[in-house]
């Protein structure tokens, strides 16, 4: 659940706000630090956590500031525009704005942007865009004009995308609005008619945005107070035409349709935004946050004195003018997880890979900041805390850099190197970042396979499909038996489609024609017991099993395909997920499988304690349900093919007999127990002996 | 190493009593507990939960409170009325005050610790004053309708929260008046039950009152409007005890259904301020009910019906995950309830209530290592002597000729002689025992059986002089001027010129025998001392300590012998250190000097000072007998200890001769197949 905490005024003095409100607040390079511009003259650096600002600079009086104050993260100073072409670049130690770098353009700036990771970018109101250190080498330098007569900038974002910035700018003309897509990597500007659809004449009063893959989900909020979305391709197919987008109501009535101006909109995560505006005609105004997928209000804090229509979010913190006062409203967005309230996560692993800690700790998700009564508890906290001040050690990135270009040979000494170097707390979301970035580096030349580094990286144990939803399509792709193997074995969170897919893949007859040199290696990892058994299975494999004896004592499948099925029994799933895709297997193949487990089941029963030799071999819980599953989801195609039936009918009197067999056990199951007494007290009896012992 | 004939003794009946009380001493980190035959055990949980002292019960004085006070005082209160305060020097009881209300089912020192409340049968809650050597009744509270079953302090000292029957009482202090009363729920599963007892209540600083009741509920009440805030049902039976830490921030119930729940006090959402009680671990370690619990700041500690005392330790609160860490299951005696007569034969079994005496049998086969020998003549069951009176037995001793049988409750000493005749045995009470010997901790004779020594509870100890159908007193050793610390262990050299006894914490007094004086006092170690014994000839006196060290000292000498330097130097196997039940019994081989015997209730080692110390890589404990093995290998790898875990839970073992060794085993399934049954869940099925 979203929640909206109790905000607090971050100045107590009044900004010299004018009508328009703030331009902007902005982030600094120091977490926890934020820039404040007003309306005037004055840009206001504050500390949220303390309430606090920590220094304050202004313009002359005569100059006013046009464009919010950014920081430039690369060298941590300030960057502003006032009187549309001169920029002010200053630092913390400088005093007086008059005194600092100044640099004055030829044209009109419409806004700087700055991002983590990323030199600024400056956009001009005709839509041209400079980086700033191009533009700072030849300040009087020629900007070109970009968008049509008329057409006015209404708003801009930047994004990162795999590391390449990308710039979104909203341009309107006559009632038509345009999206314009400026890649700087590839200096590719894209440009896009936004198709307002139905809603032909309402005007829109705010627009947010965020990266989703491959496209820029852009949200708009209109004057009819419903919020638009329009997704905007990031790589267009063709960047020179014109192309056309249409937007897709997204959330009715968000706010009431007569409200002018107050009016905001901001996303702050896939499923939840932010509006700011009155919920109904004459309420107050008020800040909401509405759930997009399930189209539900979670939250709403009302704002009494009024607000400027200007909303900002950043990290967990929602910024809004509240009257006079800039006031900071924390928000917190609780993580649900479906695999939780499912009971799809894993609960047993063997001891060896286990890395999470046997016990809950409860203390430790008690709360940071307001730290416990047990002062050495929270001694251990600072300790345990303190590695994360170095969050990206310098290890991991030489080692993201050098995925980016270096050979496969070259990443896998890298990684190795990485490895060797005790883990951090945050090394789990390293990992993650660098699977990520070698599948993105796959993504964009598929020649690059990294197979070694995935192997390895899998094998440190932190991952999860979650963390990198791409390695095992990739995996797929690639039909890569061994590393979907390994991912089974590892990745406690599998959608259930996935599960299908490599079990599809594991039944195809691709497994079989791969090189035998590898199918050592897999059988480390997996079910060897049967390897007498299985010597010849190879032959008999595409022969029609030929009697009910031979089926008993001979595994249907090689021993490396029994592996990888094992991996698919050891796998978590729900059910009711599993079926549809359980559907779509072929008919030969679902007997196969079929066969194998009967195999197993024939294998469990054959002794007292129904378990199966080897090392992780699968339960008979497991075995029993995966056969209620392929029957649940095949019973009608399998009944069809004269081999499976033959298969059905002797699993059915198996199955029969062995019900038969523990009925008869539950009968007598008072008979045992007092032979088991009996036994007990023969042993009772033996109350004295006499008895020789030798010590060695 | 060498081949016993072992007597595998399973004949022992011995119950220990269900734990009634229990209750947690932070400051000086030790744990009271009492048990359903009036018994009351001090263990030391930094000296590795040794059971330092004990207080024996009596048959009309069943414990149902136990606490402590300011000064490291302990109280108890019973069904008898009375409330007792134990001396925890000279290990008797102070003084018992009656507080004229009928049976006690409870009782609760205030937080100052200056004040003592107890819950009465008539429904009276009683305020006592706690003066420097007694207490002083104060007042009487508003009086309930039924019996006060709880009792619990608001932490400020102002107010108190009172479980009855079918309701909670909240009184002020001050005025002694009722606030609140809260009437709990009588419904248990959409059944009306007669009755809902609150078995225990706890009151919070922030005035929440927590409460346990009979049907299976832990509710929090709001103690300022008397309003129900949350209810918890967590078990479908009595939900007996609660304890609550320092902190208020974690507490532990206990059930008849033998589970025990931790909640804690847990944030609402990570980094939120809002905070709520959640039951977050479930643990099971009893099969019957769990009348008593308490909270340490490391551990949950809890006792009942089924006799074992078991601390868990709370992992998170554990800095290092060492030994320490590990669940700790205490079921026997930390002392020995078995003497042993070597030239007879004879084993004296000590009782609550009486003493049994056994011949062991005897065989004429050989055999190898392993084989069970046919008997010639099996184990009799020679004497079944009941104690007189209400108390119960503190210790018995039968000589090592078997002619004399000694035993002592807290107000008498009994002294028998026995007379064999062929198959008869007669007993023959020693009459007129002199008025210093009264109650005795510890009994012992010398290897002769010509004298008898006996350490008394007020510090003495007292030397006779046994003559065929009586006695002379010798001596008595006083105390040290100024301790009055009781000695519990003796031990006597087999020349019968040295006597060594040790108390709970000083260290070990040598006295000579034949000048009748205190011949020197081996330096005090930090840990108490669990077992003693002299050894022949060389006269060196061996120590075993509760946190496992095992020290040997010359006596003549008057220093710690070469070999135990070494093995200080060295230091003991990690394994040797991590055991966790103490030694309780030394003895050695009359015809090799070098061995020492002893053991602990897992265990029994053979320690030969001849051959080299173990450190920590080699095996300490290897149960396989070495098989094609050269002989240079063997004595290669040969080290000083050699242990055997054959005979488990092991209560006594001791040498009869050179090649017969006798063990007394306790199975455990021995016990619990005569606890009542326990409350029956359903294993299968809905």
């Amino acid at each position: 659940m979203a929640a909206l905490e109790e905000g607090f005024t971050l100045s107590a003095v009044p900004l010299g706000a004018g009508p328009h409100g703030l331009l902007g607040v902005e982030q600094s390079d120091k977490a926890d630090q934020f820039l404040v511009t007003d309306g005037g003259r004055t840009v206001i650096l504050y500390k949220v956590s303390d309430q606090k600002p920590l220094g304050s600079w202004s313009v002359k009086q005569g100059q006013i500031i046009t464009c919010p104050a950014v920081c430039n993260f690369q060298t941590g100073e300030y960057i502003v525009v006032h009187d549309n072409k001169v920029l002010r670049i200053w630092s913390n130690e400088d005093v007086n704005l008059d005194k600092v770098f100044k640099a004055t353009l030829s044209a009109e700036i419409y806004r700087i942007h700055s991002i983590q990771g990323a030199e600024p970018l400056v956009l001009f109101k005709e839509g041209a865009v400079r980086g700033l250190e191009a533009l700072l080498a030849e300040p009087q330098q020629k900007i070109e004009t970009v968008i049509s007569d008329e057409e006015v900038i209404k708003w801009t974002k930047i994004f990162m995308v795999f590391k390449h910035t990308v710039l979104i700018f909203i341009t309107e003309k006559h009632g038509n609005y345009f999206a314009y897509i400026q890649k700087f990597n590839s200096h590719t500007l894209s440009k896009y008619t936004l198709l307002l659809g139905q809603e032909e004449k309402s005007v829109i009063q705010s627009f947010s945005a965020s990266v989703d893959r491959n496209f820029i989900s852009l949200m708009s909020l209109s004057s009819d107070g419903c919020v638009y979305e329009t997704l905007v391709p990031i790589h267009p197919r063709d960047p020179e035409k014109d192309q056309r987008v249409v937007r897709s109501l997204l959330l009715k009535t968000v706010v009431s349709g007569d409200a002018r101006n107050g009016v905001a909109l901001t996303v702050l995560d896939q499923d939840h935004v932010a509006v700011l505006g009155p919920l109904l005609p004459s309420s107050k105004e008020c800040v909401s946050i509405w759930n997009t997928k399930f189209q539900t209000l979670q939250a709403s804090k009302e704002l009494p004195q009024g607000t400027s229509g200007q909303l900002w979010y950043y990290g967990e913190n929602l910024f809004v003018l509240h009257g006079k006062f800039l006031t900071v409203i924390p928000y917190k967005c609780e993580v649900s997880s479906l695999a939780g309230a499912l009971g799809k996560l894993k609960h047993s692993q063997d001891p060896g890979t286990q890395t999470v800690p046997h016990f809950v700790n409860w203390e430790t998700s008690r709360g940071h900041r307001f730290g416990s009564q047990n002062s050495e508890q929270s001694k251990r906290i600072l300790r345990r805390r303190k590695p994360e001040v170095s969050v990206q050690n310098p290890a991991s990135k030489q080692l993201l850099s050098a995925i980016k270009k270096d050979s496969e040979k070259h990443i896998e000494e890298e990684l190795c190197k990485f490895l060797a170097i005790k883990p951090t707390p945050d090394f789990n979301t390293i990992i993650g970042d660098i699977v990520s970035e070698l599948l993105g580096r796959h993504k964009a030349e598929p020649s690059f396979y990294p197979r070694n580094s995935l192997m390895q990286l899998i094998q440190t144990h932190v991952l999860s499909h979650s963390l990198c939803p791409g390695l095992m399509e990739a995996a797929l792709e690639k039909a890569d038996v061994q590393m979907l193997q390994l991912c089974l074995q590892q990745f406690p969170d599998i959608p259930e489609s996935v599960t299908c897919a490599c079990l599809k893949i594991f039944l195809s007859d691709s497994v079989q024609e791969e090189k035998m040199e590898e199918q050592t290696e897999v059988l480390h990892n997996g079910f060897n017991a049967e390897e007498e058994n299985c010597g010849n299975c190879d032959r008999e494999l595409n022969k029609k099993p030929q009697d009910a004896a031979e089926e008993t004592t001979s595994c249907p499948v090689i021993p490396k395909r029994a592996a990888l099925l094992n991996a698919i029994l050891h796998s978590a799933y729900s059910e009711m997920f599993l079926l549809p895709h359980l559907k779509d297997i072929p008919a030969q193949h679902v007997t196969l499988f079929l066969q194998y487990l009967y195999f197993l089941y024939l294998k469990c029963s054959e002794n007292a304690t129904m378990t199966l030799p080897g090392l992780h071999p699968p339960t008979l819980n497991q075995i029993m349900d995966w056969i209620c599953l392929l029957l649940d989801a095949n019973f009608t195609v399998v009944v069809m093919i004269p081999e499976a039936k033959r298969l059905l009918l002797s699993l059915y009197k198996f199955v029969k007999s062995q019900v038969c067999i523990c009925s008869e056990l539950n009968k007598i199951e008072v008979s045992f127990r007092e032979l088991q007494k009996l036994n007990q007290e023969k042993n009772n009896r033996e109350l004295y002996s006499i008895e020789v012992l030798e010590l060695f | 190493m060498g081949e016993f004939k072992v007597h595998r003794v399973r004949f022992f009946n011995y119950i220990p009593s269900g734990i009634r009380c229990v209750a947690y001493n932070n400051q000086s980190n030790r744990l009271a507990v009492s048990r359903t035959d009036g018994t009351v055990e001090i263990y030391n949980l930094s000296a590795n939960y040794f059971q330092e002292k004990f207080f024996p019960g009596h048959e009309s004085r069943a414990t149902e409170a136990l606490c402590w006070a300011k000064g490291q005082r302990l109280f108890s209160a019973g069904l008898n009325g009375e409330i007792i305060e134990y001396d925890l020097q000279a290990l008797n009881i102070k003084y018992a005050v009656d507080a004229f209300g009928g049976p006690i089912w409870s009782m609760a020192v205030s937080p100052h610790g200056s004040q003592l409340l107890v819950g009465c049968e008539d429904g009276s809650v009683k305020l006592f004053q706690i003066t420097p050597d007694k207490i002083q009744f104060e007042r009487n509270f508003d009086r309930q309708k039924s019996r006060i079953l709880s009792l619990s302090w608001h932490p400020s000292g102002t107010h108190v929260a009172a479980g009855s029957i079918d309701y909670i009482s909240v009184f002020d202090v001050k005025s002694g008046s009722a606030v609140h009363k809260m009437l709990v729920d009588r419904q248990y599963m959409g059944v009306s039950k007669r009755k809902c007892i609150i078995w225990g209540v706890a009151f919070l600083s922030d005035g929440t009152v927590i409460s346990v009741d009979s049907a299976g509920k832990v509710q929090f009440w709001d103690s300022a409007t008397g309003t129900l805030v949350k209810n918890h049902l967590i078990a479908n039976a009595d939900v007996q005890s609660i304890a609550v830490s320092d902190q208020e921030d974690s507490f532990v119930v206990g059930t008849a259904e033998g589970t025990v729940f931790h909640f804690q006090l847990v944030s609402v959402t990570s980094n939120s301020s809002e905070k709520q009680w959640v039951r977050t671990k479930p643990f099971q370690h009893h099969t019957h009910d769990v009348r008593a619990v308490a909270h340490s700041p490391t551990a949950l500690i809890s006792g009942g019906t089924d006799t074992h005392l078991v601390i868990r330790p709370l992992m998170e609160k554990v800095e290092v995950k060492n030994y320490d860490a590990a669940l700790r299951k205490i079921t026997f005696p930390h002392r020995r309830l078995i003497s042993c007569s070597k030239k007879r034969q004879l084993l004296l079994f000590q009782f609550t209530h009486h003493l049994e005496l056994w011949r062991l049998g005897s065989t004429v086969a050989t055999g190898k290592n392993g084989d069970t020998l046919p008997l010639s003549r099996d184990a009799d069951h020679l004497l079944h002597l009941k104690t007189k009176g209400p108390e119960n037995i503190i210790c018995s001793c039968i000589s090592p000729c078997g002619s004399w049988i000694a035993y002592s409750t807290t107000s008498r000493f009994f002294l028998y002689r026995l007379n064999y005749e062929h198959d008869n045995i007669s007993l023959q009470r020693v009459s007129k025992m002199p008025a210093f010997l009264r109650s005795a901790l510890q009994i012992l004779f010398s290897e002769d059986s010509a004298k008898l020594f006996v350490a008394s509870n007020q510090g003495s100890l007292h030397v006779i002089r046994l003559l065929e159908g009586s006695f002379k007193h010798l001596h008595t050793f006083q105390p040290q001027s100024g301790t009055v610390e009781s000695m519990c262990l003796l031990a006597v050299s087999p020349d019968g010129n040295w006597l060594a006894s040790s108390g709970t914490s000083a260290g070990v007094h040598v006295y000579n025998i034949k000048h009748l004086k205190l011949h020197c006092t081996v330096p005090s170690y930090n840990f108490p001392v669990t077992a003693l014994a002299i050894a022949p000839n060389t006269n060196n006196l061996v120590i075993a300590h509760s946190d496992q060290q095992v020290f040997e000292y010359s006596i003549p000498d008057k220093q710690y012998t070469e070999w135990s330097r070494t093995i200080q130097k060295q230091g003991f196997h990690y394994l040797w250190l991590q055991r966790d039940t103490p030694i309780t019994h030394i003895s050695f081989h009359p015809k090799r000097p070098m061995h020492i015997l002893l053991h602990d209730a897992y265990m029994f080692c053979i320690i030969d000072k001849s051959l080299p110390l173990p450190n920590d890589k080699t095996l300490l404990y290897n149960p396989l007998p070495p098989t094609n093995e050269s002989d240079v290998i063997r004595r290669r790898t040969a080290h000083a200890f050699k242990i055997s875990k054959i005979y488990k839970p092991l209560l006594f073992m001791d040498l009869l001769d050179e090649r017969t060794l006798v063990a007394v085993e306790r199975p455990l399934d021995d016990i619990i197949a005569q606890l009542p049954p326990p409350i029956k869940k359903k294993k299968f099925g809905t």
